[in-house]
C-alpha cells in the first residue's frame, strides 16, 4: 500500500499548554522510533562493511557499476516516466469531465479508481497474462515491446487510485466550472480550456501525484517479474538471493528515492497551496 | 446550418470526450482482466459452469497457504495498529515536545511507501545472521539472538517485517480521527467525575472504534495483497496464497489456470470485504471530526 501525505492538520491541541509529558508518551514514542531507526541504521552499517575489516563504500561502486543495475534501473525510470504522462493524460480530462460535464459519473469513475487498491497486483497481473496472452484477441505478450506497453498499463492502473485522488484534491482547490465557462465566453476550446487553464491550476497535484507514481513504479516487482520483463524490481530480487553487501547499498538507494519523492510531494503541496492563496 | 442530429452527436460526443480515453483505459486494463478471472474461476476446462475450482482451494497445500496469509494480516495488523496508535496518540495528545508531530508524519509517510523488496534487504542487514543488531548482541551482551529461537525467515521474522509499513500506515490514517477526539470532552468528563480509565473506556474509544476497526481493515488488506516484501525475505519458504498463486502463475506448481483463477477470486472477496468495512467506517467515524 502507497500512501502519500501532506499533514495539513493544526499542531497537536493538547501541546498547546505544555504540561508536562505523559511518561507513557514518552515509553510509545521511543519504542516506535528504535524500531524505525535501527534497520535505518542496520541497513547503512551492512552495505559500508564489504570490505573486511573497514568500513567501504565498495557495495556502492559494486552496484552502481554494475551494467545490469543501469540497465534495468534506466528500464524501470523510464517506464516511471511514461506511466506518470499516461496517467496524467488519462486522469486529468476524466477528474474535469465528471465535475462539469457528467456529474452522474462521478461515483462510478470513484469507483473504478479504487478498484487497483482492492484487486491486489498479482490478480491484476495474472488477469493480464491470460487474457492478452499470444493465442488473445489482443496480443500483447507476444513481442517484447507490446508487453512493455502493457507493463506500462499495468503500472497506470497502480497510480491510477493516487493519480486521481491528488488531482481530484486539486480541483476542488479551483472553482472548475467558472473558470471554464469564462474561458469558453472568451472563445477558448476545450484543448485550450485544459492545457491552459486547467493543467496550471492543479499543476502542484499532478506533481504530486506524478512522484507518488515514481516511487511506485521504480521499485515493482509482481508485474514486471509476471510479464517478465528487465526492470528494476526483479533485479533487485535477484541480487538479494546471491550477494550479501550489495542488497543493502540497494536498500538505501531505494530508501533515498522514496524520502526524496515524498519531500518533493511536500514540496508540490506548498506549490499548490501557494497559487491558491494568490487568486482568493 | 447542422441538422439536428448531427449536432446532437456533437454534443454527446463533446460531453464524453474526457472520460472516454479513462473509461477505455479502465476497461480494458483493469475490468476485463478481473473479469476474465472471475469468469473463469467458474468454468471447468469445457466451458461448462462448475463450481469444481473453489472446491480445490479447499487441498491441504492452498488451505495452508489461506490461512498462513490470513493469521499473518490480522496479527500484523493488530500489532501494527496497536503500535502505531500509541505513537499517534503519544505525540497528538501526550504533551510531547511538539516538534515531535511533523517528522513522525513525513517519516510513516516515507516508511508506508518503503515497502517491497528494499525493506527486506533493510531487516536482513538488521537481524539478518550477520545483522547489526545481531552482532552487537554477540559481541556486546555474549547473546546468540539465532540460538534463542529467533529466526528472520519466518513467521514471527515476517510479521516484524510487515511491522514497519503496518506501523506507518496506521500513524498516517489514524492521526485525523485523534485530531477529532477534543480535548473538552476528557475535561468534561474529568469535571463530571470520570477516572482516566472511564474517559477511555466509555468516551474516547467509543468514538474512537470506527476509526479503529477501518484502520485495522485496510491494514489487514494491505498485508494480505503484499508479495514483495515476503518473495524477497524468505524465497517461497512461508507459502502464503500470493506466493503460491505467483508459483502457479509462472508454472512452477501446476498447469492448471483454473485453480489460479479460484485462489485469485477468493483473494479478491477478501480483499475487497476488508476494504468494504474501511469505507464504510472511514464514513461513520469522520462525522466526529467536523
Amino acid at each position: 500500500m502507497t500512501v502519500a501525505t501532506t499533514d495539513t492538520a493544526a499542531a497537536a491541541p493538547a501541546a498547546a499548554r505544555g504540561p508536562r509529558a505523559n511518561p507513557w508518551a514518552w515509553v510509545a514514542f521511543g519504542v516506535g522510533a528504535l524500531y524505525f531507526l535501527v534497520p535505518l541504521v542496520g541497513m547503512i552499517e551492512f552495505s559500508l562493511r564489504k570490505r573486511r575489516g573497514t568500513y567501504s563504500f565498495d557495495a556502492y561502486t559494486s552496484v552502481l557499476g554494475d551494467p545490469q543495475f543501469q540497465q534495468t534501473f534506466a528500464f524501470s525510470l523510464v517506464m516511471a516516466l511514461v506511466t506518470i504522462v499516461i496517467g496524467v493524460l488519462i486522469v486529468v480530462p476524466a477528474a474535469i469531465w465528471v465535475r462539469i460535464r457528467l456529474p452522474w459519473l462521478r461515483p462510478v469513475v470513484e469507483f473504478l479508481t479504487l478498484l487497483p487498491l482492492v484487486i491486489p497486483v498479482i490478480v491484476i497481473g495474472f488477469g493480464y497474462i491470460r487474457l492478452y496472452n499470444t493465442s488473445s484477441f489482443l496480443p500483447m505478450t507476444g513481442t517484447a515491446a507490446s508487453t512493455n506497453v502493457l507493463l506500462l498499463m499495468g503500472y497506470t492502473t497502480l497510480a491510477l487510485p493516487y493519480m486521481y485522488r491528488a488531482i481530484d484534491t486539486g480541483l476542488r482547490t479551483i472553482d472548475v466550472r467558472t473558470l471554464t465557462e469564462a474561458a469558453q465566453s472568451l472563445g477558448a476550446g476545450w484543448t485550450t480550456i485544459l492545457a491552459r487553464i486547467m493543467l496550471p491550476n492543479v499543476f502542484g497535484a499532478v506533481l504530486s501525484g506524478a512522484f507518488l507514481t515514481f516511487s511506485i513504479v521504480l521499485g515493482e516487482y509482481v508485474l514486471a517479474a509476471l510479464l517478465d520483463r528487465p526492470a528494476f524490481g526483479p533485479y533487485m530480487v535477484a541480487l538479494g538471493g546471491n550477494r550479501a553487501y550489495e542488497p543493502a547499498a540497494l536498500a538505501v538507494i531505494a530508501f533515498a528515492i522514496t524520502w526524496g519523492c515524498m519531500g518533493l510531494i511536500q514540496l508540490a503541496g506548498r506549490f499548490q497551496k501557494h497559487t491558491r492563496a494568490a487568486r482568493t | 446550418m447542422q441538422s439536428a442530429p448531427l449536432r446532437s452527436f456533437g454534443q454527446i460526443l463533446a460531453n464524453w470526450a474526457g472520460v472516454l480515453p479513462f473509461l477505455a483505459f479502465a476497461g480494458l486494463f483493469l475490468i476485463l482482466p478481473a473479469l476474465h478471472i472471475f469468469i473463469g474461476a467458474f468454468l471447468d476446462a469445457e466451458g461448462r459452469v462448475t463450481l469444481q475450482n473453489f472446491a480445490r482451494l479447499f487441498e491441504p497445500y492452498l488451505f495452508r497457504a489461506f490461512w498462513l496469509s490470513i493469521q499473518l494480516s490480522v496479527i500484523s495488523a493488530l500489532l501494527g495498529a496497536a503500535v502505531g496508535f500509541a505513537m499517534t496518540w503519544a505525540v497528538i495528545h501526550g504533551n510531547l515536545p511538539r516538534g515531535l508531530r511533523a517528522p513522525l508524519m513525513t517519516f510513516s509517510g516515507v516508511a508506508a511507501n518503503f515497502a517491497g523488496v528494499p525493506l527486506a534487504f533493510a531487516f536482513i542487514a538488521t537481524v539478518g545472521r550477520l545483522g547489526l543488531v545481531t552482532v552487537l548482541l554477540r559481541d556486546w551482551f555474549g547473546v546468540n539472538l539465532y540460538a534463542t529461537g529467533f529466526n528472520l525467515i519466518s513467521f514471527w521474522g515476517l510479521v516484524l517485517v510487515y511491522l514497519y509499513f503496518q506501523v506507518s500506515l496506521m500513524v498516517l490514517i489514524i492521526a485525523p480521527a485523534l485530531d477529532g477526539l477534543k480535548k473538552e470532552w476528557r475535561e468534561a468528563a474529568a469535571t463530571l467525575g470520570a477516572t482516566p480509565g472511564q474517559y477511555w473506556r466509555m468516551v474516547a474509544l467509543p468514538v474512537l472504534f470506527p476509526a479503529l476497526l477501518g484502520a485495522f481493515a485496510l491494514l489487514f488488506a494491505n498485508s494480505f495483497g503484499a508479495i514483495a516484501t515476503a518473495q524477497a525475505l524468505t524465497g517461497s519458504s512461508q507459502t502464503l496464497i500470493t506466493i503460491q498463486l505467483f508459483a502457479q502463475i509462472r508454472g512452477d506448481v501446476l498447469q492448471d489456470p483454473r485453480v489460479g483463477y479460484a485462489i485469485a477470486m477468493g483473494m479478491v472477496l477478501i480483499t475487497a470485504f476488508a476494504n468494504t468495512i474501511y469505507i464504510v467506517l472511514r464514513q461513520r467515524s469522520e462525522r466526529w471530526m467536523k
